[in-house]
């Protein structure tokens, strides 16, 4: 499929661009270039292939998409959650596969590292997840464990001087190349512990999720442990329950919540140039009604996304921003993005289902981000028993 | 080697332009700037990969009021080691090129490297200018540049084939296509960028002898016109009349 010239440009119908410093446009420009020079013109035929391109790790890494607010001692770049989170929208402008490999290396591995680890733990893994020469997966979810995750049945039993884990987790995002894995798991007393899983450790196979419509360039696996051999040194110290994996997940999901935009803002942009182009009855069908009724609804959407993540990312920054924002910035950003998607696909016609534009590839991807990291319909009722003081999921 | 990129700043190839006060004037309005490709992805990338072969610190200068940092630090998280702004209007040729030549002066530049143009005014006037006030050899153009020892090998691209030239340093060379490829910054240099030298510097004495005096747009496409294959008489009257090519 010949790969066409990326001339994305993202919409600021608000002057968004005023409340971002010059760092932080500096830094959307570089990720953006790279995606447009690296990814758009591979992104399609990966998909089609169902292929992650190994290639893009190394750039992963250059960008600063591993860890971007990590501190520098550690490898990371030390930069802010607004930064984190334009790398994520820029992305997700590229593809959600890979926003996804770069949220669990940054969010789901070396977050907990970095929060909750030793001293050892995090000079041994962080500046080489940091680098890219280590990637990482996040094993939380089990076959029978989604939504609920704290009746997970994989659990280790205290051998005096190790631990014997046992157990399955699905629907691991860059389990099938992992180096390492952050894996949280029930001890003899029922306390979810959160550790730190190598591959060749004897009994730790990861395999790999085949047949995906969605995510297609993203590498989806198993983690199975069948009486694998713990080192104690490799447990976190410092957290059991579920509010260790939990505030992993809210900082990936912060990320979502901007990435999301990246593929709306793709879609939009898309379907616009598209609408312009596209002649019928004698004029552009950006001259219908019909279609500016979904052109405007777009731009409103994306608009009304944006200000909610830069507050998000303010409150974050300040250390503020509770788990209730955070979910119903994610659930309404990829939402939007998913509804984008669609209108945008009418936009095209029948041109919107071919590879020729992103907007398919886009929607099938939303449809993952919209069930994982807590699934649409959980935000909602985290937002619920916010406002409500009241859990209606359990 | 001691080398000096001059940077310029373009809008961003993807904005709308428009003027305003009658037309004399670019309305900046939501106009987001670049570094001007030529400058940027040619003669610093350039300066950098010589600087990489051989050892040496590249200097980025720009004249330019305090909102052309940002494209500033740009350049030096793409590389480069430290940069100067000559703090004021660059509204006329002549005028930022004795701002340029004023600085280099003093500082003994081993190679002068500017863009073959920007892409907004298009003036290729920088270069050649700098070179003469400093007395300078100028080689305008170039896609090529190697260097062995104190000798600069150009290649240019002259009409119907290429030209190659051989010059000493000191010397002002223009970029053209061809001479390096864009290079994206990286998280490292970004960071990097933050603490790097920018001096800002106050303009000599010089007067502006240029002015726009108004801007016009080119026009846009027109619809295009179908004319049925019986009747070609009528290509031939639209030609004549409408178009007036013939």
């Amino acid at each position: 499929m010949a790969a066409k010239t990326d001339n994305f440009q993202h919409p600021d119908y608000y002057l968004m661009d005023e409340l971002l410093t010059d760092e932080h446009k500096l830094i959307r420009d570089t990720v953006r270039a790279w995606v447009k020079k690296e990814v758009s013109p591979i992104v399609e035929e990966a998909c089609q292939k169902a292929e992650f391109p190994k290639q893009w790790i190394k750039g992963l890494a250059e960008v600063g998409a591993f860890g971007p607010y990590i501190p520098v001692e550690y490898g990371g770049a030390g930069l802010d959650q607004i930064s984190y989170g334009i790398i994520m929208q820029e992305l997700e402008r590229g593809d959600s596969g890979l926003r996804s490999t770069a949220s669990v290396q940054s969010s789901l591995v070396m977050f907990p590292i970095y929060t909750f680890g030793t001293e050892e733990q995090k000079k041994k893994y962080l500046p080489k997840l940091a680098s890219g020469d280590l990637m990482g997966c996040f094993g939380l979810t089990e076959p029978d464990h989604g939504s609920n995750p704290s009746g997970m049945i994989s659990n280790i039993k205290d051998k005096g001087d190790h631990y014997i884990l046992n157990g399955a987790k699905m629907w691991i995002s860059n389990a099938p190349f992992a180096d390492i894995a952050v894996v949280w798991a029930k001890d003899e007393n029922g306390d979810i512990r959160g550790m730190v899983i190598e591959r060749g450790m004897p009994g730790f196979t990861t395999p790999e999720t085949h047949g995906k419509w969605s995510l297609r360039a993203s590498a989806t696996g198993e983690l199975v442990f069948d009486n694998v051999k713990v080192p104690k040194e490799n447990i976190f110290p410092n957290i059991k329950g579920l509010k260790g994996p939990l505030s992993c997940l809210n900082s990936a999901r912060y990320g979502i919540a901007w990435g999301a935009i990246g593929a709306a803002m793709d879609c939009y942009h898309s379907a616009l140039q598209y609408s312009k182009e596209r002649i019928q009855f004698g004029k552009p069908i950006a001259g219908f009604q019909l279609t500016q009724k979904k052109l405007a609804e777009m731009i409103t959407e994306i608009t009304k996304a944006q200000l909610f993540t830069w507050r998000l990312g303010v409150l974050k920054n300040e250390h503020r921003a509770t788990p209730g924002q955070i979910s119903m910035a994610k659930r309404n950003n990829v939402n939007m993005a998913l509804q984008i998607a669609r209108e945008a696909r009418q936009i095209h016609g029948g041109m919107g289902i071919t590879g020729e534009y992103p907007i398919m590839r886009h929607m099938m991807n939303l449809e993952s981000v919209i069930t994982y990291e807590g699934t649409h319909d959980i935000h909602l009722l985290i937002t619920g028993m916010d406002v409500t003081g009241i859990a209606a999921f359990e | 080697m001691k080398i000096l990129v001059c940077i310029s700043k373009s809008p961003d190839t993807t904005t709308k332009i428009a003027f305003k006060e009658n037309n004399a004037q670019f309305d900046e309005n939501n106009v987001q700037y670049i570094v001007n490709p030529y400058d940027e992805w040619y003669a610093l990338v350039r300066a950098l990969e010589l600087k990489e072969a051989g050892g040496g610190n590249v200097t980025i200068i720009n004249v330019g009021l305090a909102e052309n940092d940002a494209i500033i630090r740009k350049a030096l998280a793409i590389g480069a080691d430290d940069a100067v702004r000559i703090d004021a209007d660059p509204s006329d040729a002549l005028y930022v090129a004795e701002q340029i030549a004023a600085y280099a002066k003093a500082q003994n530049f081993d190679l002068i490297l500017a863009g073959k143009e920007t892409i907004n005014y298009n003036g290729s006037a920088i270069g050649g200018m700098i070179s003469e006030l400093l007395g300078l050899p100028y080689i305008s153009l170039a896609t090529k540049l190697t260097m062995a020892g104190n000798t600069a090998t150009i290649e240019q691209d002259i009409d119907g084939g290429t030209q190659v030239v051989e010059c000493d340093l000191p010397l002002v060379i223009s970029a053209a296509k061809g001479m390096a490829e864009q290079r994206i910054p990286n998280m490292r240099g970004i960071m990097a960028a933050r603490t790097k030298p920018l001096t800002v510097v106050s303009a000599v004495d010089s007067a502006k002898l240029t002015a726009v005096k108004l801007y016009t747009l080119a026009a846009g496409r027109t619809e295009c016109k179908y004319i049925d294959a019986s009747t070609p008489e009528k290509l031939i009257e639209l030609l004549h009349t409408e178009a007036k090519v013939i």
